[in-house]
This record gives structure tokens, C-alpha cells and sequence, in this order.
């Protein structure tokens, strides 16, 4: 019983059923996860707005989250010179992917939500924190300098340390009202400070003690994620603005 | 017909719940659990039990994977070449391992996210290997899945316990993430903004260590200890 031969076959026999069933299994269930992922992605989007939303974004039903996906929201994308890239949307664009293209090549996808007068830009960043890769969406307001709301996520960071950039809302409250340009007009970002901000610094929010190289990560990826985005912000705030800022 | 029924009650002479099947059950939950006695698992018990709503994923997770793995194995048991049997179980506990995380991307997809590798790492699990390997290889497919479904509830019962301990020390609440949310204990204004609940104790201020993989570590320690203190019969086995 124990030939070569019945063994070969049996294995045969067994990865093939075994194939059989999981292809049947994935097909079957492949649209619908697509579909939860696709959500999942636009609650993360819509959390750094949350505060311009009538509730928690955990509330909306999934059938609200693509509503307003649909009724409010324009995604642009944009090439690294700021130039935008017509027929494609941004939530096609998979920053993990844009991170490991040499910046010149990279696409940014920009979310652009408006609701009556108000109007949100919603920028996506990666970076770097302690352990893997960090990432979040960060919203700016009309004037694209005040920040309305960030959210963070992240792959490995320690839990109750780093991870805080997620788990605790505090830490990405406090980015509200917070400012990504000087008075001047200069690109500045926002800096997660060791130790905690300096009061009624509009350029700082305070740290996770404990975590330095996560807050010092997401310092980074704030700079170069906004950076990134500064030449088409650069011209919506010329036509904004009508060439008040074009000097610099 | 009257073949038929004598067939039926030869295989009947195992009654489906007898006094040993019911022991099957209930002695991985104390006497001869995975985690505390034999101590296997651990690795995930670790990992995910910081909130209970994932534990409780979890356990199962693994509950649905030792159950139908150690039946599938039990029925192939005899067509089992012994020369590639490790290779055979395994096979089988990764198709169930891949059907339970399409299930989870199919009906819930952040806590998918949430568990991410662990859900893989079942495949890795000791208990599940084990039990493919001392009981599914010689015993009937009914027992076996017994046995699987004991073992499995063993690991679930202390990842959930841990879980609790963890999540209630270390952010106050008890199954974050899940629409039974609560907080129970600390200040109300710390992790959750909308909550506007009382709760007990404001002053408690949560415990980070708790949150940290190490703390299942102590916490496993010490139901080991409460469960060596009451049941005499362990303290001789190791």
C-alpha cells in the first residue's frame, strides 16, 4: 500500500480537491470582500473628517459611507509635479505601492469633499514609524493651511505606545486647528514634539511619551507626504488667492 | 432495511455523548488544557488577546480549525500515507486556515485587519498539529472532532479570560471594536469621545502594561497558579 506510486497519487488527489474548494470558495466570496475592503478604505478617509460629519464615522451604515462617497466627495490624482492625471481615481491608487516608486514617478490621490460651503482636502501620507510602516489621511480646510482632522493607522507599532497614533483619539484631535504653512506663506508641516508642544504653537502637537521614533516618523511622513502635495496646493491657493502668493 | 438498521446500531455501540465523549469536551478545559497544561499556543495567546472582541474571533478561528481538521484527518486516517502524513495534515490545516480568513474578509473586514497575520499563523499553532497528531491519526472521525472542538474551546477559554483581565486593566473597556462596546472603568474622555456613560472608578488611570504582549504573559502565569492551587491532580504531572 505504501508505494511510491499511491503516494504521488494520493497527495494528487488531495492538493487538487484542495485547490478546487478554495478557488470555489474565494470566487464565490471574492466581490464581497473586495466591496468591505473598498469600505474599510473610506471610513479611513472619512474619519479625518469627522468632525464636519453629523455623527461617529463608526455609525454610518456601509450603504451611507458609499453615498457620500458618491454625492460629496471628487478624487483627483496627481502626478509628483502637481499636474493632475485625468481617468483615474484616487482610490485606485495604493500608496503602499506609490511609496516604493522613486518620487518623481509617484501618484498622489487627492479627496476632495464638499458639502454646501464647505469644502475639504483630504491628503494621504506614508511613512515610516518604529517597527513598519505608518500611514493616514490628513484633512485641510478651504484656506488648504488649517488642518480639520487627521487620522493615523499603522502596520506593527507597539501597543499603548506607538500604536497610540491609532488607539488614542487624543493624539489625532489634537491636530485640528493646526496650521501647515508660517504666516509668511513658507511650507512649515506640523511637528509631533518630544515632551509636548509649545502652548499656542500652531505648528506642534504634543508627542507619545514612550514613543519617539513613531512620533518621529509620523513628524516625517507629514513633511514629505504634504510636501508632496504642495505644487498643485501651491496653485489652487494662486487661483484661490489670485496670485497673492505667487512670489515665492 | 433490517441490514441497514443492524449496521446503524453496530456504529451506535459509541454513544454520540457517553461519558467518555463528554470528558473529550470538558478535560481540555481545565485538567488537560492547551494553554495552561500542555502549554502550546502560546504565541497568539499573546498576541491578540490585548481586547476581547478579537479573542473572541479568535478562539473561534481555531475552534473551527482543530474541530474539522482533526475530523477531516480522522476520516483520511487509514489512506494516510505514514511517510507524508505531516505534509497531509498540514494541507488540510491550511485549507481551513485559508477558508476561515476568506470568511472573515466576506463578513468582517476590519477585524480581518485587526487580526491580520495571527489568522495565518493558526496553520503554526501547536495545539492544532498536536491534536492531528495524538488523537486524529487514532481515533474515529466523531471523538476526533470532539476532541477538536474541546481543545479549541481550551485555547478560547483562556484567550477570552486573558482578553478580559487585559482589556479592562488596560483601557477600561470591554469588547472595543464590537457593537457591545463598553466602558467600564477610568476616565471616559480618554479613549472614546462620544462616550457619556458613568463610569466606575474615575480616577483609574489605564494600565499601558497591560496592553503590551508581555502582561498575557503574567496573566497566563497567574491562572496557571490559581489552577494548579485548586486542582492537585496537575501538581504531579509536571
Amino acid at each position: 500500500m505504501e508505494n511510491n506510486r499511491y503516494v504521488i497519487i494520493f497527495i494528487l488527489v488531495l492538493t487538487c480537491t484542495v485547490a478546487v474548494l478554495l478557488t470555489f470558495i474565494r470566487e464565490a466570496t471574492k466581490d464581497q470582500a473586495a466591496l468591505n475592503e473598498d469600505i474599510f478604505n473610506k471610513r479611513s478617509i472619512l474619519s479625518a473628517i469627522e468632525v464636519n460629519l453629523d455623527k461617529k464615522v463608526s455609525e454610518f451604515s456601509d450603504e451611507e459611507v458609499v453615498n457620500i462617497f458618491n454625492d460629496k466627495f471628487e478624487q483627483v490624482v496627481l502626478d509628483a509635479n502637481g499636474q493632475v492625471i485625468e481617468g483615474v481615481k484616487a482610490e485606485n491608487i495604493d500608496m503602499a505601492k506609490e511609496k516604493k516608486k522613486p518620487e518623481a514617478e509617484r501618484s498622489l490621490p487627492l479627496y476632495i469633499y464638499r458639502n454646501g460651503e464647505n469644502v475639504n482636502y483630504i491628503l494621504s501620507v506614508r511613512g515610516n514609524g518604529l517597527w513598519d510602516e505608518i500611514w493616514g489621511n490628513i484633512a485641510l480646510g478651504e484656506d488648504l493651511n488649517t488642518v480639520v482632522g487627521a487620522a493615523f493607522d499603522h502596520k506593527g507599532e507597539t501597543p499603548g505606545l506607538g500604536a497610540e497614533i491609532k488607539d488614542n483619539p487624543t493624539f489625532s484631535r489634537n491636530f485640528q486647528g493646526k496650521e501647515i504653512l508660517a504666516s509668511d506663506g513658507d511650507f512649515v508641516s506640523i511637528l509631533v514634539k518630544k515632551g509636548g508642544a509649545e502652548p499656542g504653537n500652531v505648528h506642534q502637537v504634543d508627542g507619545i511619551s514612550g514613543a519617539t521614533i513613531t512620533s518621529n516618523g509620523v513628524t516625517d511622513m507629514l513633511y514629505n507626504g504634504i510636501k508632496s502635495y504642495q505644487p498643485y496646493l501651491e496653485t489652487l491657493r494662486g487661483k484661490a488667492q489670485q496670485g497673492m502668493l505667487q512670489q515665492q | 432495511m433490517s441490514t441497514t438498521t443492524q449496521e446503524v446500531k453496530q456504529v451506535e455501540k459509541e454513544p454520540l455523548f457517553g461519558k467518555k465523549e463528554r470528558r473529550l469536551i470538558t478535560d481540555p478545559l481545565n485538567d488537560n488544557n492547551p494553554i495552561t497544561v500542555q502549554i502550546l499556543g502560546i504565541c497568539s495567546a499573546l498576541a491578540v488577546t490585548s481586547l476581547v472582541y478579537p479573542s473572541v474571533v479568535m478562539a473561534i478561528a481555531v475552534i473551527f480549525v482543530t474541530a474539522f481538521s482533526n475530523l477531516t484527518t480522522s476520516l483520511l486516517r487509514n489512506y494516510i500515507p505514514k511517510s507524508v502524513r505531516m505534509i497531509v495534515q498540514l494541507i488540510i490545516i491550511a485549507t481551513l486556515v485559508t477558508v476561515v480568513e476568506l470568511m472573515l474578509k466576506y463578513f468582517n473586514y476590519p477585524i480581518y485587519k485587526q487580526l491580520s497575520v495571527y489568522i495565518g499563523l493558526i496553520i503554526t499553532n501547536c495545539i492544532v498539529m498536536g491534536r492531528l497528531e495524538a488523537f486524529a491519526m487514532a481515533n474515529k472521525p466523531w471523538r476526533s472532532f470532539l476532541d477538536g472542538i474541546g481543545n479549541g474551546l481550551g485555547y478560547g477559554l483562556i484567550l477570552i479570560i486573558v482578553g478580559v483581565v487585559r482589556e479592562i486593566f488596560g483601557k477600561g473597556t470591554l469588547f472595543a471594536g464590537s457593537p457591545l462596546e463598553m466602558k467600564l472603568i477610568g476616565n471616559t474622555s480618554e479613549f472614546f469621545i462620544n462616550t457619556t456613560d458613568s463610569t466606575l472608578f474615575g480616577w483609574y488611570s489605564n494600565n499601558n502594561l497591560m496592553v503590551l504582549p508581555a502582561a498575557a504573559m503574567f496573566v497566563i502565569g497567574i491562572i496557571i497558579w490559581i489552577q494548579r492551587s485548586r486542582n492537585t491532580k496537575l501538581v504531579d504531572i509536571s
